[in-house]
């Protein structure tokens, strides 16, 4: 007779697959991911610079220039160039998404992503000629 | 077309193993066999202990769900020419609890999927004699989508922030939220409303997609998640602005 089997205990030992550190470096989308939420301190940034440069225009022209001299240092620059960057992959990220999260229907029929996406796109640049307008021009 | 191929599966077996380790096993290559046939013939032929899920072959029942290769699939749905010359890796599902070789624990799912009350809500039944509850094909085209899920698990395997937060209630859960919400039919919305717009619910998914990419059904799952978004946006605007009445 071969030997009696090893009975397993009723409540089974559960294995756990540990998350590792760099999980997010394993798959495009999931590194895609990180880098849209690491976004936000960069807009967070944006909204830091803007309120000090209004604070600066607020105190004169004195202030404003010593503003202007602090932001064209070169770490300045390139801190607003990477800003840049990123909230360009948030603001392309959430434009994508729109066709998700909206769904139209005409005549019955559900209209294409791209639409959406695409007037999501046009009322960006829209928005954006209309500053430019106002900053250069009006 | 090679005879064999080389299939590496994971095994553990919690009365010996401290953790899981890799056996090969060859198996015959033949043109109609997925993954699942693989195993089986390892199961029938050659190692009798190895422990999987699968019932019914034919993506239906949503079983066979593992890791080929890095991605989650089906197995009955994956075929081993496609993964030519090999070796092929078959782990069990992510984010899951294992419980013996590709055997995982699925109960966190199973006490997720009640509470967003995935059947058609209706207050008070119509009377027999009123008849069915009749709907346009336009009615029906609008949830038809998200009713194709068979509850196989592989977008919780491949969505990260499930991986990070077990309490994240989960891209399946909020689709089928979404099968019903969209019903003519139902009138449950309201009473799903709390649990989806809890922190644990819609507002815990990021949009990193890969539950739809993963779903061998085209539920897509993250479209549900953020369509649910908009409206619980909208829903608490008007709660914000409007009379009590109005809403």
């Amino acid at each position: 007779m071969s030997a009696p089997p090893a009975y397993t205990q009723y409540h089974p030992r559960w294995y756990r697959t540990p998350v590792r550190t760099l999980w997010w470096l394993r798959r495009r989308s999931y590194l895609l991911f990180i880098l849209r939420e690491l976004s936000s301190v960069f807009v967070a940034w944006f909204v830091v610079f803007l309120l000090l440069l209004v604070h600066a225009v607020s105190r004169g022209n004195n202030e404003y220039q010593r503003f202007l001299h602090w932001a064209s240092n070169p770490w300045v620059l390139l801190v607003n160039v990477v800003a840049l960057a990123f909230v360009a992959l948030h603001a392309v990220t959430w434009f994508d998404l729109t066709p998700k999260a909206i769904v139209v229907r005409l005549r019955g029929k559900r209209v294409p992503s791209a639409w959406i996406a695409g007037s999501s796109y046009l009322a960006w640049a829209a928005v954006s000629a209309l500053v430019t307008w106002l900053v250069l021009g009006g | 077309m090679a005879n064999n191929i080389t299939l590496q599966v994971t095994r553990y077996r919690p009365e010996q193993d401290a953790e899981p380790t890799v056996q090969e096993y060859e198996v015959p290559l033949r043109k109609d066999w997925a993954v699942l046939d693989g195993l089986n013939y390892i199961k029938d032929h050659q190692d009798g202990t190895l422990s999987y899920r699968w019932s019914c072959r034919m993506g239906i029942c949503g079983s066979c769900g593992m890791t080929v290769n890095g991605e989650p699939k089906l197995t009955c749905a994956t075929f081993l020419t496609d993964y030519e010359p090999g070796p092929v890796r078959v782990e069990p599902l992510g984010n899951f609890p294992l419980i013996r070789d590709l055997v995982v624990e699925i109960g966190d799912f199973l006490r997720k999927l009640p509470k967003v009350k995935p059947w058609i809500v209706r207050g008070e039944d119509a009377s027999v004699p009123e008849g069915e509850y009749l709907q346009t094909p336009a009615q029906m085209d609008e949830y038809m989508q998200f009713s194709m899920c068979i509850n196989c698990m592989l977008c919780y395997a491949a969505c990260p922030v499930y991986g990070l937060d077990p309490d994240f209630i989960g891209p399946a859960a909020i689709a089928l939220a979404q099968r019903y919400n969209l019903d003519s039919r139902d009138k449950g919305a309201a009473d799903r409303l709390e649990v989806l717009i809890h922190p644990d619910g819609i507002w815990g998914c990021t949009f990193v997609g890969e539950c739809t990419r993963a779903c061998p059904k085209d539920v897509d799952p993250a479209g549900a998640i953020q369509r649910y978004k908009l409206t619980a946006a909208m829903q608490s605007i008007k709660a914000l602005l409007l009379p009590r009445g109005a809403r």
